[in-house]
Formats: structure tokens, sequence, C-alpha cells
């Protein structure tokens, strides 16, 4: 049987193609060389726009790896435990008490708070009563509702509703131009180095006293873990917004395939959460051309399926 | 059936007197409603506008209160909400699909009470296919059963977006008007139809309480006791899927801004520590008249006293997923 991640790889080539090709203004990519008009379109909104897709759905889709690992559970990811909400509300505090700040203090301070309050999610659900696997998701999910309230309240109050929609409502690419999406080479980044430390996410995936057994510090890796899921999240809601279902489900299909070795299985995550949300993003573009669809859109649809599907055809081990 | 209702014990006094006391506050924060800081201007207008506001709001309240209590009682257990479970995602989904395939033209020329309850008839149908199949067999592993419901919701909210995306842009201006929660949206056409719709319903669920009760006691007991089990949670559905689409129809899907997700969860929970009792006679009333009494108390403070419109929302959601995650952590959620 031939490797998935070679399969992989070689379903990202088509698709990043296509991406070059699709668009809204006609022009033949391939003659770019030649063509100054053509090498524009390519260079400021067709190649950024792409490379702002791969870069999500992989650093997006690792993310959701690690934070399964922490928390042992399979049925969770960044998006559905406050941490896109965490770093929405530090966003919000340091444009309200201290506008001035730079661009790069603010996407620190929001990347400290979604690691706040990806944290409290982690301290929430070591107090829930043992053996409730299905409880997890839902108190992530209740508490992104219940931080996602108080962003709500306060930009209210600040006349600011337009200004965090975009963070809150779901992720779209179609305002990436050069300039505009660098920031998640960085959670690109973030996500990379987690796979040096893969093999004790997996040990940690044992359970605490199991790695502690085996001499692993529990926790500076979970505290490592838990500053990629934020980094990695505030960056991606910053730059496009939050999108769904990908650090979610991608971790589980590449699990059932590949086995829980993460060392093996994050470079196959971080493959397969870009081509899923690439080729979402082509749905999207395509459905209705020349008109768009968000992608977070698309991928609310698809991820809600494969996620159902997951919880009803997955074995009772998690 | 009939046997076991001539032998009920009468209800005692205390429990009647609690809903005795709802109704009467509701009547009087009714009344400060109509009439508060009314000015010698176009009074004939102004108390319109308002008694329409208030009808909305006890309809809705009424329909979010008896649905969840009948809901909690089909899926034996008391943290679950027909918005938890997408019941509301699925109307608007309902709404958007007949939008984008009559177009905007033909849904708006559709008189209202039968694009009304053709909406019902429907949502009743989906909803007893889908939610029987999810609760029919007694809901045994409850977590899964949630995190199916949100996540069916979720889908429900992505399919009707995508949809809204499809349709022409003058069409979807019409989506977007039928899918944005207003209280001021109520009409004086779909009201009375709307209200009157919702106390048939609840009078059905009145009429339905001693077997409402013997449900309650779980699908093996009920089964022995000699309830038909699974018509009765059809009806229970049924019933459900009216009030919903009725609230829904009325001020518009509260779950997409947030707050009815946990309202009526909010609404059980007052009511089982107030009334203390299992009869649904005492129940059903209860919830729907503490469920009006928070909207309209609530609505109130919010945008008289504070100047706020859509705050109440944010304030219910955040308060109702509070009480969510300590029921959660009290291992009450099982």
């Amino acid at each position: 049987m031939t490797h998935p991640f070679g399969v992989t790889l070689a379903a990202l080539v088509p698709l990043t193609l296509a991406s070059l090709m699709t668009g809204a203004a006609s022009v033949d990519i391939f003659s770019a060389l030649d063509d100054p008009w053509a090498m524009l379109v390519l260079m400021e909104s067709r190649l950024p726009r792409t490379l702002a897709v791969l870069l999500t759905g992989a650093a997006l889709s690792v993310a959701g790896m690690l934070l399964q690992a922490l928390v042992r559970n399979r049925f969770v990811g960044p998006d559905t435990i406050g941490t896109a909400e965490s770093a929405a509300l530090g966003l919000l505090a340091v444009t309200l008490i201290a506008p001035a700040t730079p661009i790069w203090g603010k996407i620190l301070i929001s990347s400290l708070c979604a690691m706040a309050g990806t944290a409290l999610f982690v301290a929430l659900i070591r107090r829930l009563p043992p053996r409730e696997i299905m409880l997890v998701p839902i108190s992530g999910i209740i508490l992104s509702g219940v931080i996602g309230s108080v962003v709500v309240y306060i930009a209210w109050q600040a006349d600011l509703m337009q200004y965090i929609s975009t963070w809150l409502m779901l992720g779209e690419f179609s305002g990436v131009i050069a300039g505009r999406y660098e920031m998640l080479w960085f959670a690109a980044a973030a996500a990379a180095l987690a796979w040096f430390a893969a093999d004790r996410f997996a040990i940690l995936s044992l359970g605490e006293e199991v790695a502690t057994g085996l001499g692993l510090g529990t926790r500076g890796i979970m505290r490592f873990g838990l500053a990629v899921v934020a980094v990695v999240s505030a960056m991606v809601v910053t730059t496009v917004g939050m999108i769904p279902f990908i650090g979610l489900v991608v971790p589980n299909i590449v699990s059932r395939i590949m086995g829980d070795n993460l060392r093996q299985s994050l470079p196959m995550v971080a493959a397969a959460g870009a081509a899923l949300l690439l080729s979402c993003d082509l749905v999207g573009r395509l459905i209705r051309y020349p008109f768009e669809i968000p992608v977070g859109t698309v991928m609310g649809f698809v991820g809600a399926g494969i996620f159902l599907y997951l919880l009803y055809r997955r074995p009772a081990r998690v | 059936m009939s046997e076991a209702a001539l032998h009920r014990p009468a209800l005692s006094a205390p429990p009647i007197r609690l809903v005795g006391g709802l109704a009467l506050l509701l009547l009087a924060a009714s009344a400060i409603w109509l009439f508060q800081g009314l000015s010698s201007g176009n009074r004939g207008f102004i108390l319109q506008l308002r008694a329409v506001k208030l009808g909305a709001m006890i309809t809705v309240g009424a329909g979010i209160g008896v649905s969840t209590v009948l809901f909690q009682t089909v899926a034996g257990n008391r943290v679950l909400t027909p918005s938890i479970m997408g019941f509301d995602a699925l109307y608007v989904l309902l709404q958007t699909a007949m939008i984008s395939s009559l177009g905007a033209v033909g849904f708006s020329s559709v008189p209202e009470l039968t694009k009304f309850l053709c909406e019902v008839a429907l949502m009743c149908l989906l909803a007893m296919v889908l939610f029987g199949t999810l609760l029919g067999h007694g809901t045994r592993d409850i977590g899964r059963t949630i995190l199916t419901g949100v996540i069916l919701g979720f889908m429900f909210r992505s399919a009707s977006q995508l949809l809204g995306r499809l349709i022409d842009p003058n069409e979807y201006a019409v989506v977007q008007a039928a899918t944005v929660v207003n209280f001021s949206r109520a009409d004086t056409t779909l009201l009375p139809i709307g209200a009157a719709l919702c106390a048939a319903a609840v009078l059905a669920a009145l009429k339905l309480s001693p077997r409402l009760d013997v449900m309650a006691l779980g699908r093996d007991t009920a089964v022995s006791l000699g309830l038909r089990f699974a018509p009765m949670v059809l009806s229970t559905l049924g019933l459900v899927a009216v009030l919903v689409s009725v609230s829904t129809a009325l001020v518009g899907p509260m779950a997409l801004f947030g707050g009815a997700a946990f309202f009526g969860l909010i609404v059980t929970g007052i009511t089982h520590g107030l009334v203390r009792s299992h009869r649904h006679e005492i129940l059903l009333p209860a919830a729907a008249l503490i469920a009006a009494n928070i909207l309209v108390i609530g609505q109130m403070i919010f945008e008289r006293a504070l100047g706020q419109q859509t705050a109440l929302g944010v304030v219910i959601e955040f308060a109702g997923g509070l009480f969510f995650l300590y029921l959660l952590l009290k291992g009450r959620i099982r």
C-alpha cells in the first residue's frame, strides 16, 4: 500500500495549482514571467492567499492534535474550548486600554489571554466527574460561549461590534493579500516546533501518572503544548478569524490511519489539514463563482458532518 | 390512563399559590411595561406598540418554558433544551431552504398563515424523525446525545449560511430579515396567530400532563404501567416543534444570538427549584409564567433602565453558561 503521507502530499500539488489559478481576475499564471499584470495578481493576491490557507490548515490541525494529547480527549479542538474567544477578549482589552500598542504587542497579549483561557479549560475539566468522556467537549463549547458573551458585551458597550465580528465569525481568506497574512508564518513555526517535542506529547497522552513514572516532567511539556495551541489560535483569529472543526477532525482521521505515534503522524496531520482546508476554500470559491463563500461556512458544514460520523463510528476507546 | 386519572390525588395548596403568585407578578410587570412613562403624546399608538411587544414576549416565554419542560421529560434529563439540541437552528434552515426554493417573491407572496402552518408542519415532521430517533430509545449516553445535538445545530447553522450565500442578494435580505432576533418584529398579523397556536399547544400539553408524569418515570417503568411510549414521544416532540416554531417565527432565532440555548435551562432550573413537585399540571404553567416574567422584567430593566436592547440575550448566555458549567462540575449531568 502506498504511504498515506505521500498520497496527501501528492494531492496538495494539484490543489495548490488550482488555488493559484482560481480567482475573479482571469490571468494565465503560467505566463506570469512575461506578463507583469499576471505576475502582480499572482504575487500580491493568489500566492499569499494560497499560502495563508495552507499555513492555517496545517497549524490549526497540529494545534488540535497537541490539544487532544494534552487533555486526553479526542473530541476537542482549538475552536471548541474557548481559546479563540479568549484571544479575542485579549485583543479587545488591549484595544480599549492601550490602543497605541504596536501590533506585535497586541498579538502577544492576545496569545497570553488565549493561553490563560486554554489553561482555564484544562483546570475545569480536571474537576469534571471522571469517566464522562463526552462532558469534556461539552464543557469546552459552553466555556467558549461564556467567554464569547463577555466579549460581545464589552464590544457592545464600547461600540466595537464591527471590529470584533471578524474574529468571532467564521474565518475567511478573501481579504488576504501580501502584507496581510505574514503572522500566519509564526503560527506555522509554533506548530512546527511541536514536532521536536512530539515524543513527549505522545507520552503525556498516556496519562499524567504514566508519564511521570516514565520520567517525564509533565508540567513543562503541558505548558509548552498550551503555548503552541494559544499562539496558533491567536495568530489565526487575528488574521483570518477562527475556522471551525479543522483542528478537531483532521487529528481524528489521521490517528485512525496512522496511530498515536506523534513524531510520525504530526507531518501527516499538517499536510492533511492543509489539504482539507484548501479543498474547502476552493469549494467556497468555485460554488458560486465569481462570488465567494467563507471557508468557515464550508468547513462548518463539512466538519460537522465528519465529526458526527466520527462520534458514532469510533470504537469506544478514546 | 382514564382509570388512573380518576384517582389522582388533588394538588396541594402551595404549588397552586405559587402559580397564582407568578401570574400576579406577570400582570403587575405587564401593567408597568404598558403604562410607565406614558406621556400625553400619541397614547393609542404607543400602547399598541408596547402591547404587541408584550404579547410577543409572553408568548415566546411561555413557548420556551413549556417546550423545555416537555423536551426534558422526553429526554429523561434535566439539562437538555430544544435549542441546545439544535431545534431552532433546524427551523432557520427550513426557512432559508424555503426562501431559496421559492424565491424571495414567491416566499413573500405566500400568505403569512399558510406559510407559517406549512413551516410548523414540516418542522414537526423533521423533528419527529430526527429527534425521535435520537431520543426515542431513552438516552443512555447523555453526553453523546448532547454533543450530537450541539454539532447538529452547528451543521444546520452552517447549512443555512451556505444556502444564504448561494441565493440572490435580494433574497438574502429576506433571509436576514427573517432570521434576526427582535422582539419588536412581531407584528399585528402574526402575533394573534402565534399566540393562539402557542396557547393551543400549551393546553394540549396540559391535557397530556398525567401521561407526561408517567413518561417522566422513565421508559421501562412507563411501559410497564401501560403507557404507549413511542406515540407519546412523538406527540410530545410534535408539541415541542410547534412551540419552538412559534417562538422562532415571532421573534427570530434566539439561539443564533446565543441566549435561548440556556434560557430554557435557567427557566426549568428555577421551576424545579420553586415548584418541588413532579406533576406536569403544575410544572408546565409555572415554567411558562417564570419564563414570561424573566423576559418581561429583564427586558424592561435592560431597555428602560440601561438603555440597551440586545444585552438581555448576552446576559442570559453568560449566566446560563455558568449555570450549565456548575451543573457539569457538580456531576448533575449524566
